[in-house]
């Protein structure tokens, strides 16, 4: 049995892709020592050696475009190949955060209201009337994001008028498309979710509470530099609540064996959608492997039970 | 809060200068232009597959084979005394007399840095540094906790009327200057060499002010037209500790260089250095000992020159057909790098995701300040990459300065972004 784990990638995640993928790697070792484990990065000899010498599963682990936006999970479903996590064409869905949350919220779960736009927008509409329309519309305090990517890249919270230019720079650095969202102040969480025999399962909450306030690059990959509580402290019936919006994401989307939604609660226990994993960081300061550990699960077993649901499907 | 989890049971334990040493969004750009579509001018590595490989395997299979007993034992904690009196013979190109006495050999001059840094200066004190200056010794001074200020430099480098100001303003405020930091050939980043008058208005200054002068002169060799150019340290013993580096002119990774210090320093450097590492590698001494002494080194750096220049003008004229108007850079006669400033109102930082995006890699100016500045500016290094490489980079970069542009013309320019913690500039290892 021989499983490979893609990880690397040429987006901006990389860094982030390798450590989630080395880690994956050897939790997979240590659960199956007779199953031959090995990792790759993406680049030009992939699909050459995938011919020659075919895995018997793919644990895709790339972050970003490429890997999360189906791109690289095309390619292994035309060799053939089984692999773990969501087909290509629902990741595609998740991974365009407007589209997701266009989505999700048909299925009733709240998501902040938002705005997605690309920068011709404001060039061919003038930026300070678009602005203008935004502020009307969204209101302040907001978030700039790229409407694509991971990691809190290009992200910035926006409290005033003043700081918006420089959010849309920031956030059109990572991409064509900028989606502004209604800040909602409350209990930051990310929900894992895994399939099982019996259906999709969500895995205990994960609170974040970063010591900046903002979760941003150096707050999820500083150890240290951010609290957490698992399970987070919910109400039961609150974090039941939380956990159904985060199953519904997942079967809304039509996503495959795992996932992980990031959501926020607000003071009333109004879970808000505002985006989903599809290849979850599994780094040493993620919040999948929290979760799992909380829950009881050795990291190496669950990634294994993926990969054996993976195979099943061939 | 409390209760919860930190992923860290140290997290309190940590010392106040630890406090930076955080992950950075643009480290993680720069794991990917470590990937080979990435056209790299970021990283600072030499090209060591111009070095005569074979000879070096020789040499160190011969070391061991003959010469094993010394080459893997403990050594001097001041350094093999046959290599400090070869690199005497190495900064006489440079206008240097010295004693071997006074050479200490260490693990990269980077490690001289330290050691400087940790005789002389406490929490607090003020170490004056170039206007960009290298990244290696920012992160030195801040680690131990120095107080850095930046002194502006022009086309040639450190300006001494700035020096004396400077020294007279942090003075007035009642701190205590250290020393003075200074690259004075072939500038990392900056690119610009102190002509002959200005190192003696400077070396004049330091007289006058009782200012210790930190000499880094790791590229001095590498210069493009005429003789290397007169250290500093040339014309004062006593005012001057020189670091030189076998990294640019041999390979940086066998991780020897050295300072030359008067006796004072440089019995506490080495009482330092015991303390650091006990003493720098024996093997990576003496093989760059036998080097020195059984190849035509002074050829080899030639080869090195040839190799630069070369790239050098790659960069430079591909930069003056591609570049966008407003783009202005300076033109190194040396070493490896140009720094480029561009057009009034773009971010250096801001703009890198773009330019990873679009497979080319350069160093945000911000790396090479310590209080935000340099976000107008960006270091290439032209010294890895073929030329046609460098132009291919070239041709990407001005690609993503346009498209900055545009972004700048929507939204006006001069917006300053959110700091993200952590460190501007890419580890060692990087292209």
């Amino acid at each position: 049995m021989q499983v490979l784990v893609l990880a690397g990638g040429l987006s901006a995640e990389r860094d982030v892709s390798l450590r989630s993928g080395r880690r994956v790697a050897e939790a997979l070792r240590n659960a199956r020592p007779d199953w031959q484990v090995l990792e790759r990065d993406v680049d030009a000899t992939l699909l050459d050696e995938l011919s020659a010498d075919a895995p018997d599963c793919v644990v895709p682990l790339l972050h970003g475009s490429a890997g999360e936006d189906g791109a690289v999970r095309d390619v292994l479903e035309c060799l053939d190949l089984p692999y773990v996590g969501s087909r290509a064409a629902a990741s595609r869905l998740a991974f365009d955060k407007p589209v997701a949350k266009t989505l999700v919220r048909r299925s009733g779960v709240a998501t902040p209201e938002a705005v997605a736009l690309p920068h011709a927008t404001f060039r061919e509409l003038g930026a300070p009337g678009v602005m203008a329309a935004l502020e009307r519309g969204i209101g302040f305090p907001l978030v700039v994001k790229p409407a694509r990517g991971g990691s809190a890249l290009g992200v910035s919270i926006v409290r005033s008028r003043e700081e918006l230019p420089a959010a849309m720079v920031g956030a059109f650095a990572y991409g064509e498309v900028a989606m502004l969202e209604r800040f909602i102040d409350g209990t930051e969480v990310a929900i894992g979710v895994v399939e099982t025999a019996d259906g999709p399962v969500a895995l205990p909450a994960v609170e974040i509470a970063p010591d900046g306030g903002f979760y941003d690059y150096a707050a999820r990959y500083t150890a240290g530099t951010t609290e957490f509580h698992v399970p987070a402290r919910l109400d039961a019936s609150i974090a039941e609540a939380a956990a159904d919006a985060a199953v519904t994401a997942h079967t809304t989307l039509g996503l495959r064996d795992w996932s992980r939604s990031d959501l926020i609660i607000d003071g009333d226990g109004t879970p808000w959608f505002l985006e989903v994993n599809v290849a979850p960081g599994m780094t040493e300061t993620s919040l999948v492997p929290q979760a799992l550990s909380a829950a009881g699960i050795d990291m190496g077993d669950q990634m294994a039970a993926l990969v054996e649901r993976a195979m099943k499907r061939v | 809060m409390s209760g919860g989890s930190r992923l860290d049971p140290w997290v309190d334990s940590y010392a106040t200068r630890a406090r930076g040493m955080t992950a950075s969004e643009i480290r993680a750009l720069f794991a990917v232009a470590s990937r080979p579509e990435v056209v790299s001018l970021a990283g600072g590595m030499p090209f060591v597959q111009a070095l005569p490989l074979e000879a070096l395997a020789e040499t160190a299979a011969r070391l061991v084979r003959e010469r094993g007993a010394e080459v893997l034992q403990y050594g001097s904690g001041q350094g093999d005394v046959t290599l400090r009196g070869q690199i005497l013979d190495v900064m006489s190109e440079v206008g240097i007399t010295a004693h071997p006495d006074d050479v200490i050999v260490t693990t990269g001059s980077q490690m001289a840095l330290d050691l400087v840094t940790r005789v002389f200066c406490d929490p607090g004190d003020v170490v004056l540094v170039e206007a960009p200056s290298y990244v290696g010794a920012l992160g030195v001074f801040r680690a131990y906790e120095c107080d850095i200020v930046h002194v502006p430099m022009d086309d040639e480098g450190l300006v001494p009327a700035a020096l004396e100001e400077t020294i007279a303003r942090v003075r007035a405020q009642g701190k205590r200057i250290k020393m003075l930091y200074t690259i004075p050939s072939f500038h990392n980043p900056a690119g610009v060499t102190q002509g002959a008058d200005r190192r003696q208005q400077i070396l004049a200054i330091a007289q006058r002010e009782g200012l210790l002068i930190l000499e880094d002169d790791p590229y001095g060799l590498l210069g493009f037209e005429g003789a290397p150019p007169r250290a500093i340290r040339a014309d004062d013993d006593q005012q001057v500790v020189y670091l030189g580096s076998f990294s640019k002119t041999i390979a940086s990774g066998l991780r020897v260089g050295w300072a030359v210090a008067p006796h004072g320093v440089r019995e506490k450097l080495v009482l330092a250095a015991e303390s650091a590492v006990l003493c720098p590698s024996n093997y990576a001494q003496l093989t760059v000992s036998d080097y020195l002494a059984t190849q035509p080194w002074r050829e080899q750096v030639k080869v090195f020159r040839e190799l630069y220049r070369e790239r050098r003008d790659a960069l430079l004229d591909s930069m003056e057909q591609l570049m966008p108007p407003g783009t202005t850079w300076t033109v190194p006669q040396g070493g490896f790098y140009s720094w480029v400033t561009l057009p009034e109102g773009l971010d250096s930082k801001a703009m890198l995701p773009r330019a990873v995006a679009a497979l080319v890699a350069y160093v945000p100016g911000t790396g090479f300040f310590v209080d935000g500045q340099g976000r107008e500016s960006l270091r290439l290094s032209y010294c890895y990459p073929d030329p046609d490489r460098i132009r291919e980079g070239v041709r990407r970069l001005a690609g993503v300065v346009e498209s900055e542009l545009e972004i700048a013309q929507t939204f006006g320019t001069g917006h300053v972004l959110r700091d993200g913690e952590g460190p501007d500039s890419p580890a060692p290892d990087l292209l």
